[in-house]
């Protein structure tokens, strides 16, 4: 018999073997060690949200040491002197106990709340990366979903968070989600019933949302972002279009070493802009708003951002439109905002599924889009944004109306108008824009950059020289893909059914103005107009930056 | 063509021939790293200086911990703490990542790499092998076959998630008509916020505005002192009594021009706390809905749809308001069944 083990080396090769003939970590680091991961700032996106979210666990497992989730009631004695002796809850004299009497209390209560911030802004961003470049395509329909479930919960985890230190400010936020639940139809008072332990404040909901908040939603977090993760191995990362980068391959460094020091120094990167942001600028400072009561409150007031564009659509509500059907009311002011905002969110969510159908393109895509050539999924996709931006403008309508001096009344009508024309004009305008740049793009590729060299010819004409782009760029600007619309088709039956029908109709939506990738004919019929010199392509990829002085000698 | 273009339809993707052909990936370009010993020398010593600095940066955070001790009524040893515990960790995580960053950047490999890809299906080949395993399995169990089994399986997995619902019945009361009463009875006195001092007719002027609570909340048990409040707030104001607007069935609820009404608002019930006197509006400042005062509190603007429901009130014999009766309507958000008794 042979042994398998060789004993060798020091103490490391000793450790590696012991562990690898118990666990084989060795054939782990073979298959992942030198997995290739493309390069481009914006897969930093999602790379932000993720450390935000490894922060917001290590920061808000500091505050569980000392934070206490109570409504009952306390006379805080505490170091703030401002509030000594005012009667409330533990949930809130214990955040001012935080901020005030445990020393670095304050600093990891805003790295809390900033990483919170920013882990929903980079979500949001990465999220609108993935979408424009249409990484969402197949095989990647079903992480984008796990994405989008990552979106709500990250929303579902600051706001959660948000309430439990009991002040004057989340407690109006409280009141506010009380407001709105109670407004659903026959279930709604239950439902608040059951998350208030009755009637509103009550005594138990901060215990709940710490439930929440703690355990059941970063609980879930850490569930899909494993999926997320999962997922992009088995796809291996998506990289923009270019030389070399094909649907069939993955250009790009390898994990070990370069992505390791790379990936793993953002880390410390992402925690040192938010230590940073949280040891020079306060957020929520609690200790100003008091603790929570049902009668005061103050003007001005904001929620976090990400709920931003939900407070918004409260405001911009319709007016005096409450329906009563057979002696059941429904408060439209507080039901049509709940369904406006879900059927936003679940278009969100469907996208690819949709863009999928209509297209009919049952092949796997790796290599990225640019925005410009997809031009109605950049206008689909601008107008989303514009409608959510108007949204989220819409909670700051009185500090727009107190700082620039305009009337409250008329700054919410004019974002009501803007709120359904907004997107219309945003999505023509980009659809538009994108065409001229797909124009600009074929302009190039036929005839060349213009050089701004004018040259006058011996019979006394003057023209411009143009100077044909290297083969590299040449190829990002001619490799892209291209759909044409469709008729409605009849079946094998014969018949023409409605689906086909609305597919032929949408399909002339996303693509009867289209501009062509240039074909091969194209390109030799319009290189055979210009001098013979100027049809020769660039070998030499050009040099980066070159001081457009020297671009023009 | 490879297989992963190949393998499906494009749908109504286009096909055109490229100009062309893929030139592929750039050619590699040097950095001065690679081309001078030197240069490589000084990045080195750069991110062996970047690193360093991380351990200055952690060695001021734990001075920040020690040097700014808590004292009583004295924040800015809070303020500093935290900035200086802040200020070396940022730079201590700081060290560490533009120190691995730089040196990926300038010393590692920049040598760009293509790794092939696979399509994500399984092959036929193992497919075929897992339905042969579904097959086997249920052959074996007799899923398909045994169907008492299955559908009585199917019936318990469908009722044991019921217990599980309903245990969690308790964890709030049963509505009932909480939502629709406050804690005014008739002759309350209208006290005022947070004092519970009461108020006399007297010393509302015309113009003034008084944040109220019943008399008797303040001493209620916590537990239930801010559920009654978050009902039974109430906005007191006089006006000039001319310019009230007043339906003759509810003239007699204000007395001399001074009116009640509730402060949360029929919105979503943040409490509509601004008034402005010229114009006799009253606004919430978390959705700007407008109530007009002096007009029954009727929803001049904004998402609200019902006005404030009017306390009714009168002055009792020691000259003091008092409420006549509980409000006769609910107060709050909406809910569907408010018009039911």
């Amino acid at each position: 018999m042979s042994t398998v083990s060789e004993k060798k080396g020091g103490f490391l090769a000793g450790t590696a073997n012991y562990i690898d003939e118990r666990v084989p970590v060795g054939s782990v680091l073979k298959n992942f060690g030198r997995k290739v991961f493309p390069d481009h700032w914006s897969f930093m996106l999602g790379e932000v949200a993720l450390y935000s979210f490894v922060i917001l666990v290590l920061s808000g497992t500091f505050l569980t040491f000392f934070y206490q989730p109570s409504m009952a009631v306390v006379y805080y004695q505490g170091s703030y002197a401002p509030l000594k002796g005012v009667e409330m809850s533990i949930a809130y004299a214990s955040s001012l106990d935080l901020s005030f009497d445990i020393r670095g209390g304050l600093l990891m209560r805003q790295v809390h709340h900033w990483a919170a911030l920013l882990f929903v802004a980079a979500a949001g961003l990465h999220m609108l990366r993935v979408f424009f470049t249409g990484a969402f395509r197949k095989p990647r329909e079903l992480n984008w979903v796990v994405g989008f479930m990552l979106f709500i919960l990250g929303m579902a985890a600051g706001f959660t968070g948000y309430s439990l230190p009991d002040d004057l400010l989340s407690g109006n936020g409280l009141r506010i989600i009380d407001g709105m639940i109670k407004g659903i139809p026959f279930i709604g008072p239950s439902i608040s019933a059951g998350l208030f332990g009755g009637e509103f404040p009550g005594t138990e909901v901060v215990a709940r949302l710490y439930s929440l908040h703690i355990m059941i939603v970063p609980a879930l977090i850490i569930v899909f972002v494993g999926l997320h993760l999962m997922m992009v191995i088995i796809h291996k990362h998506t990289h923009y279009s270019g030389p070399g980068r094909r649907d069939d391959n993955v250009v790009g460094y390898p994990l070990m070493p370069v992505y390791v020091a790379k990936a793993g120094g953002f880390f410390f990167l992402v925690f040192g802009v938010i230590m940073a942001i949280s040891a020079t600028f306060t957020i929520n400072p609690i200790w100003n708003y008091g603790p929570y009561d049902p009668s005061p409150v103050s003007a001005g007031t904001q929620p976090d951002w990400y709920i931003g564009w939900l407070d918004g659509a409260l405001r911009l509500a319709p007016s005096n439109w409450d329906i009563a059907i057979l002696g059941v009311v429904l408060p439209m002011g507080v039901l049509v905002p709940l369904i406006v905002s879900l059927v936003f969110l679940a278009l969100v969510a469907v996208y690819p599924f949709v863009e999928a159908w209509v297209t009919g393109d049952k092949r796997e895509h790796h290599v990225l889009d640019r925005p410009r050539n997809a031009p109605t999924r950049t206008a689909i996709g601008a107008a989303g944004v514009t409608f959510y931006a108007v949204l989220w403008a819409g909670a700051s309508t009185d500090l727009i109306a107190v700082n620039f001096e305009m009337s409250l009344n008329q700054v919410l009508i004019a974002m009501q108008i803007l709120l359904i024309l907004g997107p219309v004009i945003a999505y023509w305008v980009t659809k538009r824009t994108c065409l001229s740049l797909q124009r600009k793009d074929r302009e190039i590729v036929l005839h060349g950059r213009e050089t701004g060299r004018i040259v006058r010819l011996p019979h006394g004409e003057y023209v411009e020289l143009h100077e044909q782009v290297d083969k590299y760029t040449l190829w990002k600007l001619i490799d892209f893909k291209d759909y044409q619309p469709t008729l409605a088709r009849p079946d094998k039956k014969g018949k023409i059914t409605i689906m086909a029908r609305v597919r032929a109709k949408v399909s002339s939506i996303y693509f009867e103005d289209r501009i062509a990738p240039v074909s091969k004919t194209e390109f030799e019929l319009a290189h055979a107009e210009h001098a013979p010199e100027s049809a020769q392509i660039q070998e030499k990829p050009k040099a980066k930056r070159k001081p457009k002085a020297l671009a023009s000698k | 063509m490879s297989e992963i273009e190949k393998a499906y339809e494009g749908g109504l993707a286009t096909s055109v021939e490229r100009p062309i052909a893929d030139p592929g990936i750039e050619p590699h370009r040097l950095r001065m790293t690679d081309k001078d010993e030197g240069a490589a020398k000084t990045a080195e010593r750069v991110i062996a200086s970047l690193f360093l600095l991380s351990i200055v940066g952690a060695i001021i955070a734990v001075w920040g911990f020690f040097a700014f001790p808590i004292t009583d009524g004295d924040l800015s040893a809070t303020r500093n703490g935290a900035l200086w515990m802040g200020v070396g960790m940022a730079l201590s995580l700081f060290g560490i990542g533009f120190g691995a960053v730089h040196w990926a950047k300038s010393l590692m490999p920049d040598h760009e790499v293509s790794e092939d890809r696979h399509l994500a299906r399984s092959s036929d080949e193992m497919r075929a092998q897992a339905i042969e395993i579904i097959k086997l399995a249920d052959g074996e169990s007799g899923f398909t076959r045994r169907k008492l089994i299955r559908r009585t399986m199917y019936g318990a997995l469908a009722f044991f998630p019921i217990p599980a619902i309903v245990i969690f019945g308790d964890l709030g009361p049963s509505v009932g008509d909480t939502l629709k009463r406050t804690m005014w009875r008739e002759g309350t006195r209208l006290t005022k916020d947070p004092t519970g001092i009461p108020i006399k007719a007297s010393d509302v002027t015309i113009g003034s505005v008084f944040h109220v609570i019943p008399e008797g909340l303040k001493d209620l048990d916590h537990e239930i002192k801010l559920n009654e409040k978050a009902k039974a707030a109430v906005l007191l104001v006089r006006v000039n009594p001319e310019d009230l607007k007043e339906d003759p069935a509810k003239a007699s609820w204000s007395y001399d021009g001074i009116v009640a009404y509730s402060k949360i608002c029929t919105h979503v019930g943040c409490p509509v706390a601004l008034y402005e006197q010229h114009t006799h509006h009253l606004l919430c400042p978390c959705h700007q809905s407008t109530f007009d005062l002096a007009d029954h509190c009727k929803v001049v603007f904004g998402p609200a749809a019902r006005p404030l429901p009017q306390l009714p009130i009168t002055v009792d014999a020691e000259g003091y308001l008092v409420a006549q009766s509980d409000f006769l309507e609910p107060v709050g958000p909406t809910f569907w069944d408010i018009r039911n008794d």
